[in-house]
């Protein structure tokens, strides 16, 4: 296994969907090409990054519009 | 490590209590579909920012949808989580939205091929053992942003659903009406250009 096949294979061997015996020969290209394990560890952290970001504050005029929106279309005296 | 992803939704994300909410709100318990907005509606906000990357598309989307969540309540059938449901709704709305001002450049039911030199990473630099920790929190969020808005719409769309919202790649073919493969490999550039523009905030030194 190459460097191209590594990254073409990338997400599945991240998400664990790779085969036994792809994924154990990925592990071995690994083993010996820095350049990889580093592509793997920094994708690995980027989207570890991105699913644990929390989401910011709703901005008060986005909050209050959208609760005014609501307010119309919800029986009276809601919200 | 290597482990697939255990569950769908983190479980700071749905709370036991949804069920109940929903069973609440179905029977006309207002402050109950109350509750649900307020618990979902900056989650919601990210996600049709970060599909639509417009704040006032993102806004509409976000209206549009948990009004339609509360107008077609009684056809929740219960069979996926409140929030699933709520989030495959806001994802309509928002790629109604991008779609609307981007006509033509959003290729979604397009094959992306995947392949050879195009994809091999450049810009390899250590990022350290916490990259994250150089920012604050704030300086963190514009950084994500601003790398997810840089992405073209059918590799933003596939990240979001299954990295951020942490959708199955089946889900998100279904919502996006992909196939498999078409979601795989977009998934792939999408993480590997993610990388790459992340790399220039956390290769030591930083940003240049």
């Amino acid at each position: 296994m190459n460097c191209k096949h590594v990254i073409r294979e990338l997400s599945n061997y991240i998400d664990g969907d790779l085969d036994p015996a792809l994924k154990q020969e990925l592990e071995r290209h690994l083993a010996h090409c820095e350049d990889c394990t580093m592509v793997v560890d920094q994708t690995r952290k980027t989207i570890q990054i991105f699913s644990g970001s929390e989401p910011v504050n709703l901005p008060s005029d986005v909050k209050s519009r959208l609760h005014d929106a609501l307010h119309k279309k919800l029986p009276e005296g809601s919200l | 490590m290597n482990a697939p992803k255990a569950h769908l939704f983190p479980s700071s994300v749905v709370r036991d209590d949804e069920p109940a909410l929903v069973a609440a709100a179905k029977r006309g318990e207002v402050s109950a579909f109350e509750e649900l907005v307020t618990r979902y509606e900056r989650k919601i906000f990210r996600l049709t920012r970060n599909i639509t990357g417009n704040m006032q598309d993102a806004e509409d989307a976000m209206q549009d949808a948990f009004l339609k969540s509360y107008e077609h309540l009684a056809n929740f059938k219960g069979d996926s989580r409140f929030y699933t449901w709520l989030v495959r709704i806001a994802v309509n709305e928002a790629l109604m939205k991008l779609r609307r001002r981007h006509p033509g450049e959003f290729s979604i039911d397009e094959e992306v091929a995947v392949g050879g030199e195009e994809l091999m990473p450049r810009e390899l630099d250590d990022w350290g053992p916490t990259p994250e920790e150089r920012y604050q929190q704030a300086e963190m969020q514009e950084i994500l942003s601003e790398a997810i808005d840089k992405l073209e719409p059918d590799f933003r769309v596939v990240f979001i659903l299954r990295d951020v919202e942490e959708l199955s790649t089946e889900e998100t073919a279904k919502l996006l009406g992909l196939t498999i493969t078409a979601t795989k490999s977009r998934l792939l550039r999408a993480r590997l250009k993610l990388r790459q523009r992340l790399n220039r905030y956390f290769r030591e030194g930083g940003p240049n």
